[in-house]
């Protein structure tokens, strides 16, 4: 039972770890369920992986890597929506096409710099055990942000996830809203990515959220599913990674959809035994 | 009287192609309109374009005397189909209706006991209280259907922009459905509803047959004719008069040609 418990009390190290992840997965599940209603996992990832370019820039220019991530998810949402609007291509394929071009761009980036200060892999899935208190606090802030825009614009978030028709005719139209909720996603991305690194922090945005949907019977019961299951992630990730010497932000992400499955699967045999106890007192010819 | 729905020359589609041109309507307070035609005949188009939904192409459209989307608080609408995040959307029903009372509040106005009494109020009159706490996705298609009608009632607009209403309702829905729209025109609610249902069209004020084109428009007993359906629907109807009214049956031996769904639909005129 202690080895549940003391890798935290006696590492101060992973302490930090256990507290930014947990404040990624909060700030995730809240992001991430609107992202799962909307269907928008495709752009989620290329978000994610649209600021790639950005961060590397920022660091070959000696600038904030945050601040790179977030001219490089800016290009990303503004590229897919001039893609979508001046042309007949659906938003999948421009979505798609800015996804390979940003990573692809990356790539070539830090491929040619013999100075860079950081790697592709660091970027791609973070250094949650490297995690300083200043990591924390810009965490924390970001969950402020992500929570207050959440609640502040819960409604017109709801309706957009319930049909955007009627979100544009009560007046909140969905175009605009869908951006907010972009932003929101953006945010999290950008302040996550040194924590759990750009891939990772898609998982966390995706897997919990998922999970909070096959259970949940209300949209912020999702979101608590959410955050529970993400800390959940996180707490039993970096255990196994403690233990078993294993990558920490990837056994983190690991876990999370391993979680999914378990519940899917918990859900689906539930499913099938109730089917079948109605089609056995089910009136025969 | 200012007009709830004014148009003048309107042609109304999408990506700057007309679907419907040369459309001249008004519709007053507590007046009835049906638009009736086929799959495609831009019936949708037009409610959209109504709703603030679409941009009008050319030509002149007043709602409340404004252009349309406007008035957000007056206009309700229901769409023929909703979102697919509707199968994974963890709501239960009593918060869809619910959702009708946000455009009144605001982004954080608190939903008042009278905004609750009105959501007890549109369930019941859907006949559907006893789903309250049910989960959306856990309803079939037809209870769905009465979710979004119930949700159109509470927004308690002076506009109902209705797209097929009643498609997936059952025989008794259907009858309660009538008798609502009756109760909405009676409080001075305008009803615009999209059909190809010919007996549901026949009992608004006006009508308008469409068919890419406005074949007719007007009080449905001068619209609704054997000649001008044939046109719209491309398939004979047979008239059988009752009285004080004519029956409206698509014969047998059209369904053979039949590609819109007009299977056994009957119509009064």
């Amino acid at each position: 039972m202690r080895s549940l418990i003391s890798p935290f009390l006696n590492n101060p190290f992973m302490t930090r770890s256990l507290i930014a992840g947990i404040l990624v997965a909060v700030s995730c599940s809240i992001a991430g369920t609107f992202v799962v209603l909307r269907g928008l996992a495709f752009l989620g990832d290329a978000l994610a992986h649209g600021v790639l370019p950005g961060v590397a820039g920022a660091l070959l220019l000696g600038a904030p890597g945050v601040l790179g991530a977030a001219v490089g998810a800016g290009l990303m949402i503004g590229g897919v929506n001039l893609v979508t609007r001046k042309s007949r291509l659906s938003s999948d394929t421009a979505i798609g096409l800015l996804f390979v071009g940003m990573l692809g761009l990356g790539v070539m980036m830090v491929s040619r710099s013999t100075s860079f200060t950081g790697d592709i892999v660091g970027i791609l899935f973070g250094e949650i055990l490297g995690v300083s208190r200043s990591d924390i606090v810009q965490q924390a802030i970001a969950l402020v942000v992500v929570g207050v825009f959440a609640r502040v614009f819960a409604r017109p978030l709801l309706m957009l996830s319930f049909d955007p028709e009627q979100a544009d005719i009560a007046g909140w139209p969905s175009r605009r809203f869908e951006t907010l909720l972009l932003l929101m996603v953006t945010v999290c991305v950008v302040m996550s990515f040194q924590t759990v690194g750009t891939l990772l922090v898609f998982g966390m945005l995706l897997a919990p959220a998922g999970t909070g949907a096959l259970i949940a019977r209300r949209v912020w019961a999702m979101m608590a599913w959410g955050a529970l299951f993400g800390s959940l992630s996180v707490w039993a990730g970096l255990l196994i990674s403690y233990h078993f010497d294993l990558a920490a932000g990837a056994s983190v992400v690991v876990v999370a959809v391993a979680l999914f499955f378990v519940v899917f699967t918990i859900q689906a045999v539930r499913e099938s035994l109730a089917q079948r106890r109605t089609g056995s007192v089910a009136p025969v010819g | 009287m200012t007009p709830v729905l004014a148009t003048s020359d309107l042609a109304v589609g999408y990506s700057g192609r007309p679907v419907v041109e040369h459309i001249d309507l008004t519709l007053l307070p507590g007046q009835a309109l049906s638009l009736v035609g086929v799959n495609g005949s831009g019936k949708s188009t037009l409610l959209k374009t109504i709703a603030g939904l679409l941009e009008p192409i050319s030509g002149e459209m007043k709602v409340f005397g404004d252009v349309p989307g406007a008035a957000p608080n007056r206009v309700a609408y229901l769409g023929q189909f909703h979102a697919a995040a509707e199968g994974l959307l963890p709501m239960q029903v009593r918060d869809v209706v619910l959702m009708a009372r946000y455009r009144r509040r605001g982004l954080l106005g608190r939903l008042t006991r009278a905004d609750h009494a009105v959501v007890e109020a549109s369930l019941e009159r859907l006949e559907i209280g006893r789903l309250a706490t049910k989960p959306l996705r856990a309803l079939s298609g037809g209870q769905q259907r009465r979710v979004h009608l119930a949700h159109v009632l509470a927004s308690e607009a002076d506009l109902l922009l209705l797209d097929e209403p009643t498609a997936g309702l059952d025989a008794g829905a259907n009858e309660r459905y009538a008798q609502l729209i009756r109760e909405e025109l009676d409080r001075g609610a305008s009803v615009a509803v999209a059909t190809h249902d010919v007996r549901d069209a026949a009992r608004a004020d006006c009508v308008v047959l469409l068919a890419g084109r406005v074949i007719a428009a007007g009080a449905p007993r001068d619209v609704l004719t054997q000649e001008q359906l044939a046109h719209a629907f491309g398939i004979a109807l047979l008239a059988i008069p009752h009285g004080d009214h004519t029956d409206l049956i698509v014969p047998e031996d059209a369904h053979a040609h039949d590609e819109h769904g007009m299977h056994d639909r009957h119509g009064h005129a």
